[in-house]
């Protein structure tokens, strides 16, 4: 038996400007366990349903996070709508679609800039960063913010965009499309990248399942999950695939991702052809009643949301469970056996979000 | 040899294209219309209602119907754009540019010219 010891991980990671600290029992160089902790940074978004109404509070969901800032925003909003039965107009859902894509878009290059970072390959990561930055220009142009948009509002969005701006922004994805595929064969064929990431923190599909793993971390175990397919927004109108991989390790992670860079480039091009005329959004008027549990497909995995109302304009109760926080079991599953040069590596292959998962 | 080619045809491209980056201060970044810099007040239409302030989710906006003044905390405002959109006179907005930045914050007030309209005087019932 060689030497065991515990070393304290965090709770600052290499990568992440953000706290999660794990306890590493180590053997020798061996990972055999992490405990994790969490709650350095905790700020109470949800009780201040009990300060702000919940139009405000709209504003507050975007501020869960700051990557799926849009998709938090946009949730909330359904569950609103959910409760007090408004009818959205559909160009609103499909503008909804587009600015979720492209916020996965955005996600994904980050994370793959990240990753690259974390592995030392200083040049890739501002490549991806690089590209990632022209998608932030698209933001601003249409929303007029680069990372938190305030465009959602209960009954639908409050910016429309024009067809001329959504054909523009398809010639520029067209465009960025190429970059981003000799980008991308980079990651999947380079040798140095893969002798990082194949058969590196394995999770088998079944124990995905069992520690309740979300997102790219879960399709990448071979389960096929996406919560698009349910058919918020406008997904059900667009005609796409689940990417999946049966690798298991970090390499197949990160093949889920680049896989959905593309899927999502095309989901967009879809909605700008199909979107239709109509208004982009509907006068609510009353106070919510009821209760609404809504689930979407963040960048990083399903978020489930829970709202309920009492009549009056402060909710009853909101809460959130982020995809970071559903994975943080499965990364204790992937860190048992690794090497312990590769926690931080296999950290950032959950795409954590510590602010997210701390609300 | 044939994972340095991909590498070589991007040094190439980098060495005859345009720097990524703007190069501030020299070049000063134009920004798109729709960017929330700050919000921006038309004092002559306002009314003192005080339903930007009721609205505010941080709380940043300040308004004094007695001393008739509109201010705000630009530290504090998220822009978010709730404001300008609950206004029933349509009199703040959103502008590109962003605050000034600042050693400590401080509120920037104006005062608003309204004049409350008089109640209508009662006719006496003979
Ligand atoms: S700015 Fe608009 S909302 Fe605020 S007090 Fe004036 S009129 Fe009312
Ligand atoms: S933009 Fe938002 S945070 Fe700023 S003053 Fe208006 S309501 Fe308040």
């Amino acid at each position: 038996m060689g030497n065991r010891s515990i070393v304290p991980y965090g709770p600052q990671h290499p990568v992440l400007p953000e706290p999660i600290h794990l306890d590493l029992v180590l053997e020798d160089e061996k990972v055999l366990a992490a405990i994790p902790s969490i709650g350095f940074i905790h700020r109470g978004l949800e009780s201040l349903t009990s300060k702000k109404d919940f139009n405000e509070m709209v504003y507050v969901a975007e501020r869960i996070c700051g990557i799926c800032s849009y998709m938090h925003g946009m949730s909330y909003c359904l569950a609103l709508e959910d409760i007090m039965n408004v009818e959205v107009p559909r160009r609103a859902d499909y503008l909804r679609t587009i600015w979720c894509e492209l916020s996965r878009l955005h996600s994904h290059l980050l994370w793959l800039g990240l990753l690259a970072d974390a592995f030392g390959f200083e040049s890739l990561f501002m490549h991806s960063w690089r590209l990632r930055e022209k998608i932030l220009d698209m933001f601003e142009e249409s929303t007029g913010g680069r990372v938190i948009f305030s465009v959602n509002t209960i009954g639908g969005v409050l910016k429309d965009m024009p067809n001329e701006m959504l054909q523009c922004f398809v010639k520029q994805l067209d465009e960025m499309e190429k970059e981003i595929r000799e980008m991308t064969e980079i990651f999947l064929t380079d040798y140095t990248v893969k002798s990082r990431l194949v058969d590196v923190g394995i999770i088998s599909g079944e124990d995905a399942i069992r520690r309740g793993a979300v997102g790219p971390m879960m399709r990448a175990s071979g389960i096929n999950v996406d919560m698009r397919k349910n058919g918020y927004a406008a997904y059900n109108d667009i005609d796409f695939e689940v990417i999946t991989s049966n690798k298991c390790d970090s390499y197949a992670r990160c093949e889920v991702r680049i896989g959905e860079i593309f899927q999502s480039i095309d989901i967009i091009r879809q909605a700008v052809a199909k979107i239709p005329d109509t208004e982009i959004n509907t006068k609510v008027t009353g106070m919510p009643n009821g209760e609404s549990i809504i689930r979407v497909e963040q960048p990083r995995g399903e978020a489930f949301y829970h709202v309920r109302a009492n009549g009056t304009k402060f909710l009853d109760r909101f809460r959130v469970r982020t995809p970071t926080f559903a994975n943080i079991p499965a990364l204790t599953q992937t860190l048992q056996g690794c090497q312990y040069g590769d926690v931080p590596l296999l950290v950032l292959t959950i795409d954590p979000c510590i602010s997210c998962t701390e609300r | 040899m044939g994972q340095f080619l991909p590498f070589t045809k991007q040094v190439i491209k980098n060495l005859f294209s345009a720097p990524a980056t703007t190069q501030y201060p020299f070049v000063e970044r134009v920004y798109p219309e729709r960017t929330r810099g700050h919000v921006d007040i038309n004092k002559d239409s306002c009314i003192l209602c005080g339903m930007c302030m009721r609205s505010c989710p941080p709380g940043a906006i300040k308004v004094d119907r007695a001393g008739k003044t509109w201010s705000i905390n630009r530290f504090d405002c998220i822009q978010c754009g709730y404001c300008a959109e609950k206004c029933p006179k349509k009199c703040l907005s959103i502008t590109p540019g962003y605050q000034e930045p600042g050693p400590e914050k401080f509120a920037y007030t104006v005062e608003v010219p309204y004049e409350p309209p008089k109640p209508a005087a009662k006719t006496v019932a003979n």
